[in-house]
Formats: structure tokens, sequence, C-alpha cells
């Protein structure tokens, strides 16, 4: 006759098969999904991205369409009825100094903005995983060396080195999208560096090893996913960098040329503009600021999500 | 402490000098020059404006004669601005920047450093939240949208303060007048505020957990004591190592806003000098920021190595 004891670990056993194993994958979903600003900001996001891949058919106007009949105004809506002239028809953001819609505009900036983000952050992305890795794995003075190059790179200001690149070469999108990954990739170099660096002395490696795993199967199931946690968390905090670094230029002149437009160079506009006819500056910073957050809240919230320490 | 000093000032040589050769080497393999006008010169011409800026030398003379130069101070005649070398320029801008750049650091600093502790010492409070919500908004939002709509609504609408209609200028530097500083300066310091207040509220909320705080509390120090005497200090230490990166902050912000406001700072004619190719004056003023961000990072970490005894100078 078995104990009490004996008879309720052989029904914990019984419950423990039941339940299913949750992956941090799958904790970290749940807890993303659990964070309100990180979900409002995902949906935003989303909505942005998709407005801005079918601004064609949103609108019965092109982007480059130019029509003087209506320079510089003001949406239907608009409170202040001083304004010079009214845009009417589907020009729900109104017009731009040379009367093309602003509506299309913005969205065709959001186009940029976020190719850039996301061109520009793989960019930084293999540069910085290469290097860091590479850092990490080899350590000793090959490491000290690398990093030492890193801390010199830090200390400059590096955005004037991608200004310097656009005056030299002449200004081009795919230059552009390049030279802005190229100079963000440092500190996903550190993060990718020091993650492998303490990986690869832990006692659950040693203990992996110890029970026999392959080193591919160690790699692939203690190595990879405690360096990919940071490693997006750090992504999704590049691209907003990175979208900024592109308007910032774009902002001076120094990026996107007409009649491609950017976030960057709507803003310049309209910061010229804004006494007369400030919806031209309120739209493309408001469209831009909304990213940009979205941007902040995601990688906060994956951040709190992926981070394990705190499980 | 003078050796770790010397070592240091001597470790940035080098690097000054790769800034110097990489930043040269780019403008001169630029393809097309600052004399390519829509109308061709006369090749004769062409050799004597060439001759005059040393163009037709072969590039290692003419690398060599600008180190040369610039052990000097002559960064060489801009191409634009014809009767100015950028020495000139440079040194008619930078008091304005300079002078632009250090009101914004010092306000960043102490606001910075008053709302990052008033947030640390009311943790998940509502002044707390605020602070951290309005930080956010300071280091999201670019310069290049704040700059604009500040200046519309306190340049363009106005405001009232205490019975007075106040319109500030959008723009102009009016010799330093300040009226004219207020927009620039703050719209410079806004995102240093933001990041000093929360680099400040993380490590005041660590240094209040830790050991000696909870010592100096109990023998019975008095809690503004404790904060000035012993939280404060210990706080201050990431600041210090954060003084490099927010003068490239500052720096990178001016190019925006010396455009906007129209200020006649170094900032303005980098740009100018970028959109005009103005190759000597770009190098010049990029050589002028390098010089400026390594001092401000060796300042910095030698500040650190004074404030912390923990930092071994080995």
């Amino acid at each position: 006759m078995a104990s009490p004891a004996a008879k309720r670990n052989a029904e914990l056993m019984e419950r423990a098969r039941e339940v299913k194993g949750r992956s941090l994958w799958v904790d970290a979903r749940r807890r993303l999904a659990r964070n309100k600003a990180a979900m409002v900001s995902i949906a935003l996001l989303t909505l942005i991205a998709l407005m801005a891949i079918f601004a064609p058919l949103l609108s019965p106007y092109s982007f480059d369409a130019v029509d003087y009949n209506l320079v510089s105004c003001a949406p239907d809506w608009w409170p202040d009825t001083t304004v010079i002239c009214s845009a009417g028809g589907a020009h729900w953001f109104g017009t731009d100094s040379i009367g093309r819609d602003l509506f299309v505009r913005v969205l065709y900036g959001a186009r940029v903005s976020l190719a850039v983000g996301f061109v520009a952050t793989l960019v930084s992305l293999v540069i910085g995983v290469t290097y860091g890795a590479i850092a990490g794995f080899v350590g000793g003075r090959l490491d000290a060396l690398m990093m030492r190059f890193v801390d010199v790179l830090y200390s400059l200001p590096f955005i004037f080195f991608v200004i310097v690149l656009m005056v030299v070469f002449h200004r081009s999108l795919v230059l552009l999208f390049v030279a802005i990954g190229a100079v963000e990739w440092l500190t996903m170099a550190r993060i990718v560096r020091g993650q492998t660096l303490s990986i690869k002395e832990t006692e659950f490696i040693e203990a992996a090893r110890a029970a026999g795993l392959s080193p591919f199967a160690i790699i692939r199931r203690h190595v990879i996913p405690n360096v990919v946690g940071p490693v997006i968390v750090y992504v999704t905090l590049t691209i907003p960098a990175v979208i900024l670094a592109e308007s910032f230029l774009s902002f001076l002149g120094l990026g996107v040329q007409e009649p491609l437009t950017s976030w960057g160079v709507l803003i310049a506009d309209g910061a010229n503009q804004m006494e007369t006819a400030p919806w031209m500056l309120i739209f493309p910073s408001l469209f831009m600021a909304v990213t940009l957050f979205c941007f902040n809240f995601i990688g906060d919230g994956l951040r709190d999500a992926l981070d394990p320490k705190d499980r | 402490m003078l050796s770790y000093a010397i070592r240091r000032i001597l470790g940035a040589i080098p690097t000054l000098f790769i800034i110097v050769t990489l930043a040269f080497f780019m403008m001169h393999i630029a393809p097309g020059g600052p004399f390519d006008s829509q109308r061709r010169l006369p090749p004769e011409i062409e050799h004597n404006v060439e001759a005059a800026y040393n163009l037709d030398k072969p590039l290692y003379e003419q690398y060599v004669l600008y180190l040369d130069n610039l052990a000097h101070f002559d960064l060489g005649p801009s191409y634009k601005y014809r009767d100015f070398t950028v020495t000139q320029l440079i040194e008619s801008g930078l008091p304005v920047s300079a002078r632009l750049g250090i009101s914004a650091m010092l306000i960043a600093i102490i606001l910075g450093l008053a709302l990052g502790t008033l947030a640390a010492l009311n943790q998940n409070q509502a002044s707390d939240y605020s602070v951290m919500s309005l930080a956010m908004v300071g280091i999201t939002v670019p310069t290049f949208v704040t700059a604009p709509i500040l200046t519309l609504i306190f340049g363009v609408y106005g405001f009232n303060l205490f019975g007075h209609e106040i319109t500030l200028p959008v723009g102009g530097w009016n010799g330093g007048a300040f009226r004219n500083m207020i927009l620039p300066v703050t719209v410079l310091a806004l995102p240093q505020i933001a990041i000093i207040a929360r680099l400040v509220r993380g490590s005041m909320i660590e240094v209040l957990h830790s050991n000696y705080i909870r010592t100096a509390r109990a023998k019975g120090l008095p809690n503004h004591l404790v904060i000035w005497r012993h939280a404060l200090r210990a706080a201050l230490l990431p600041l210090v190592s954060y003084l490099g990166p927010a003068v490239a902050g500052i720096l990178t912000g001016s190019l925006v806003v010396e455009q906007i406001f129209g200020i006649p700072g170094i900032g303005r004619y980098f740009v100018q000098g970028a959109l005009n190719r103005d190759y000597t004056l770009v190098l010049g003023v990029v050589i002028a920021y390098a010089v400026l961000v390594i001092v401000m990072n060796l300042i910095a970490d030698i500040l650190y190595a004074v404030l912390d005894p923990r930092v071994r100078l080995g």
C-alpha cells in the first residue's frame, strides 16, 4: 500500500505531464499583450503602414500633381476661417505651397520614413551583430581592440559624417539608407558582444554541455534565444532613431530630394509657411511624432516582455 | 592623476588625426568640385582657379599642405564665401554657437537634475509619472518639430504673461539679446533636460536603496542632508559621463536651431557649406566639432575619475 505522500507525488507528476510547457516566446507574447501602450502602438503603426502602402488608392490626387489654383489652401474643416482659401474636394489635409495634396504627401513621406527605418536598421543589424558576435566569441586581445575602436567611434557626433557623405556623393536615397545604417550599429555591436561573452560562461551552458547536448543544440536552444531578446528590443529602438536621422537630414535639405518627399522635408516646408498655413506644419509633425512614440512604446514593452529577469 | 590626464590627452591625438585624414580624403575623392557651374569655364581660367586653391597638386601634397596649415590653425579659404577664410568664418560663428550651447547645457543640467531628483524622491507617485511622461515627450519629439511648433505658439500667436501680451522674436540673433535667445535655447535644451532627468532619476533611485544611505538615515541625519550630501553626489556620476554625448547632442541640435532661427553660428555655416559643396568650410567645421567633442569627453573622463574614488587610474 502506497503512503499518502507517494500517492500525492504520483498525482502531481500526472498533473505536471498534462501542463503544457511555456516557452520564453509564449510568455513574452502574453506579457506584451497585457501592455496596453504597446498594443495601441502596434495597432496605430499598422494603420499608418497600411495607409502608406495604399496611399495612391486612398486619395484621388497624385503626390506630385501641382495645382496653381490651390496654393497653400486650408482643408475644408479648418476651424480658423480667416485663411486665404479653402482647398475643398478630397484635400483632407489641405494643400502645400505649390498646390499639391498634403494628405497624399504625408503618406508618401511615411513610405520613405518607414522604408529608411527598416532598411537602415537592417544594415545596422547585420554590421552590429557580426561585429559584436566576433568580438564576443573570439575574446581576448582582438575583443579589446575591436571594442576600443567602437569606443573611439562612440565619442564622435556621427551624424556629421553622414552629412559629409551626403555632400561628397550626390544625394541618393540608397546612399542615405546605407550611410545611416552604417553609423547606427555601435550600440548593437556592444549589446551582442556583451551577451555572447556572458552567455558563453554561464552555468546553464555548462550544464547543457554536461548533459551531453550537442554544440549545435546548445547554440539553438540556449545561446540564440538569449541574444535575440535584447537584439529585438534594440532593433525596435533603432528604427525610430534611424527615422529621426533621415528626417533630420531631409529637414536640412541634405536628404530626400523633390518631388519625392519625407516627413523632414514636409516639416521644413511647413516651418517656412507656418504663419499663413499652419496645417502644413501640423500634419507631418503629428504623423512623425505619433510614429516615433509608437516605436518607443513597443520597444519599452518588448523590453519588459523579453527580460527574463523579471519573471 | 596627472599622468592619467596626460595619457588621455595623448590618446586623443591619434583619434583626431584619423578624423582629419578620413574627412580630408572623403572630401577630395568627391566627384565634381566646388567650381562646377552650369557654364563651363575656359580651360586656362579653370586651371588658374585650381592652381590658386592648390587643387592641381597631387592629392598627397594637398594633404601634407592641409596638415601643415592646420598646425597653424589655418583651415584654408572658403570656396563659397570668397573673401573669407574658413578660420575667420569659424571665429565669427563660434562665440554665437558657444553662447547658445552653453546656455542650453546649463539649463539642461539644472532642470534635469531638479526634475530627476523630484521624480526619484516621489517614485511611482503622480509627480514622478508626470515628469517621466514629459521626459518621454522631450526625448521622442525631435528638435526640428519642437522648434517650429514652439515658434508658432510663442512667436506667432503670442501669449499672455501677467497681463502683458508677449510675442517672442521668431528669428534673428540681434547681438544675442535675451528675447532672441529664449526660444532657441529652450528648443536646444528640451531633449537634454529629458535625458538628464531620466538618467538622474534612475541613478538616484538606485543610490537611495544603497546601504550607506540607510546608515546615514539610521544615524539620524535629516532627510535634506542625506539627499544633498550623500545621494546627490553619487547620482551625479552618470551625469558626468553623459557630458560628452550631451555636447554631441547639442551640436547636432544646433544645426537645426541655427537654421530655423537664422542664427549666424557655425552650425549654420556647416549646413550652408554642405548645401553649397563648400568643401573647405565643411571640413573645417567638422574638425572644429570633433575637437570640441573629444575635449568634452576628455574632461568628462577626468572629472569622473576625480569624483569617483572607485575608479582606479591604473
